[in-house]
């Protein structure tokens, strides 16, 4: 089966996240990108397919030249090649998600594959829309929050998550895309072998489609910062005295012990 | 005249809570905007139930009525509302943000060439037009938004973001519509909804509770939220990502996808707060946040806050506990 496995780059965890001095996006200058987690259960998915039942799988992602270091990081797990849509830093934000699904669009079209996967959403923006759209403007049918797919001949049934702890089994006809829950299984590591390989495989270069910006429906105005929506007391000191504080605030304020 | 458009949610057999959530929204943006909100609700024998939505304050409710939506399936729900859009057009489609909402609603939006503006947390109106808000890196900022594009406009409210109104004895007119759906076009066959095994752990009835989140950082290091729960009598639980590697079993999980929770005393162990999580827990009594990032969200709805070092902190609080 052809697989294509769309991926986005986005703040690695546990780095402060600020806003710039104009508010409009966030000061990108001290942070390091990683490739999103559910996008790297959904590559995952893609490898267990192509293993269990043969073909290819191809790594797709939009954005600036650094997110080539996270298309690097899907071929030395396994994928076979990898396509770069090279658009600028705002058309790869994803604050208007039909955006990112134009320019994956087009690399869709022209690979054609059977399945396209990606994450249920991105830790920076996380509409969760992006697979949703893309699937839309393909005209293919979608199904989201999938934990386990089963593959047929011409169609594929995938078990679906619902809320608290409910789950269907939903079958839909190929091509399709398919969104990914966050542990879908565990996912591998890049072998020493992984990584060398990495460096012979291609990653394709290819423009934006011209009209990526245009038709944008969202218009993000700029960024705030979050309300305190209760009045938080902030403990202070070394952590003994923390503790020794909290204890007592638990005990005679709270009353909750 | 345009008005507001709320889809509610049936979920097994009744409403989804959500579902009057996101009404009380609607009619929040109906009142800002001046316009009348119609509720609709898409089913298999739903128009016996459409007059409950009137509760929620509609003018009135469509009960748009199939048997190919009987069981949820996405393009049945895009083909069904699609229609009732197109020939309604309203000036904003309202939903909740729910798991079904997700599967749809963003295609919905795609048809008439929109984006949903998804998970918005409300709005507030500047120069005459809404402006929406929605959290961004994991809820560490707000991004505000504007639509682009003229009516049909949709949106979607995350939980809490409107307090549900007391359902009234209000009426409305019920109108029964049947789309022109035709079934063998829908795409995805569903099948039942199951439960994978009974549910072991009712955390819902937990007075208190220890969860830990990803800056717990290894397996091992459980053993000290397992300590502290057992000094404080509470159940432990976790945040997705812990679930995600398989240190504690999925009935432990707290958020959109695990329990809700409103234990008294809910204790936040290197839990940065995303909304996932947050939906879940916020309504605890107290709640106490331990985390080494001073700007954490979880601190935004934490009663008592300490920043530092779980792994320094967590210890001296077993010590001062024992004292």
């Amino acid at each position: 089966m052809k697989i294509l496995i769309a991926l986005k780059q986005v703040p690695a965890r546990d780095f402060p996240v600020d806003a710039d001095s104009a508010r409009a996006w966030i000061d990108a200058s001290a942070l390091s990108f990683e490739m999103n987690e559910p996008d790297a259960y959904a590559l995952e998915a893609a490898l267990q397919l192509k293993e269990s039942s043969g073909g290819e799988v191809i790594a797709v992602s939009a954005g600036p030249p650094r997110v080539q270091s996270s298309l690097r990081e899907a071929l030395a797990k396994g994928a076979d090649r990898a396509i770069h849509v090279d658009a600028g830093e705002e058309a790869a934000r994803g604050a208007d998600p039909s955006v990112t699904a134009r320019m994956l669009e087009a690399a869709v079209r022209e690979e054609q594959p059977q399945l396209v996967l990606t994450g249920l959403q991105s830790d920076d923006t996380g509409s969760g829309q992006t697979g949703v759209i893309l699937a839309a403007r393909l005209g293919w049918p979608h199904a989201t929050l999938v934990v386990a797919i089963e593959p047929g001949a011409d169609s594929v049934r995938v078990k679906r998550e619902l809320e608290s702890g409910w789950f269907q089994h939903v079958t839909l006809p190929l091509p399709a895309v398919l969104t990914i829950q966050s542990g879908f299984s565990r996912l591998r590591y890049a072998t020493l072998m992984g990584i060398k390989r990495a460096k012979t495989k291609e990653i394709r270069l290819v423009g934006p489609p011209a009209d990526a910006l245009t038709g944008q429906s969202l218009r993000l105005l700029g960024l705030a910062e979050p309300r305190r929506q209760k009045q938080t007391q902030f403990l202070d000191g070394p952590p003994a005295e923390q503790a020794a504080k909290l204890v007592e605030k638990l005990r005679f304020e709270a009353r909750v012990l | 005249m345009s008005r507001i458009l709320v889809v509610l949610e049936r979920q097994a057999g009744a409403w989804h809570k959500m579902s009057w959530e996101a009404a009380a929204g609607a009619m929040e943006l109906g009142r800002s905007l001046g316009l009348e909100v119609s509720a609709c609700v898409l089913g298999d024998g739903v128009g016996a139930v459409a007059p409950e939505a009137a509760g929620a304050g509609a003018a009135e409710v469509l009960a748009l009525e199939h048997e190919a939506l009987g069981q949820y399936c996405a393009d049945a729900w895009i083909e069904a509302l699609a229609e009732l859009i197109g020939e309604t057009r309203p000036a904003f489609v309202v939903f909740p943000h729910t798991y079904q909402t997700r599967d749809f609603a963003p295609a919905l939006a795609a048809r008439f060439g929109r984006t949903l503006m998804a998970d918005s947390t409300g709005f507030a109106m500047e120069n005459g037009a809404p402006v929406f808000e929605r959290p961004l890196f994991q809820g560490k900022l707000i991004g505000r938004f504007l639509f682009e594009t003229p009516a049909p406009n949709f949106v979607s409210f995350q939980a809490g973001a409107f307090r549900a109104a007391p359902g009234s004895a209000a009426s409305a007119p019920v109108t029964v519509r049947r789309p022109a759906l035709d079934p063998a076009r829908l795409r995805q066959k569903p099948e039942p909804p199951f439960r994978e095994a009974a549910q072991a752990v009712d955390l819902s009835s937990a007075e208190r509770i220890v969860a830990v989140g990803r800056g717990i950082q290894d397996e091992g290091n459980l053993e000290l939220a397992r300590q502290l729960a057992a000094t404080l009598g509470a159940e432990l639980a976790a945040s997705r990502p812990i679930i995600d590697n398989g240190w504690l079993p999925p009935d432990r999980q707290i958020g959109s996808s695990g329990q809700t929770v409103a234990p008294k005393l809910y204790v936040a162990l290197g839990i940065s707060g995303a909304i996932q999580h947050i939906v879940g827990m916020k309504g605890a009594g107290c709640i106490v946040a331990i985390n080494r990032d001073p700007k954490a969200p979880i601190f935004e709805i934490a009663d008592y806050a300490l920043v530092g070092d779980l792994f320094e902190i967590a210890p001296a609080i077993l010590d001062a506990l024992s004292a």
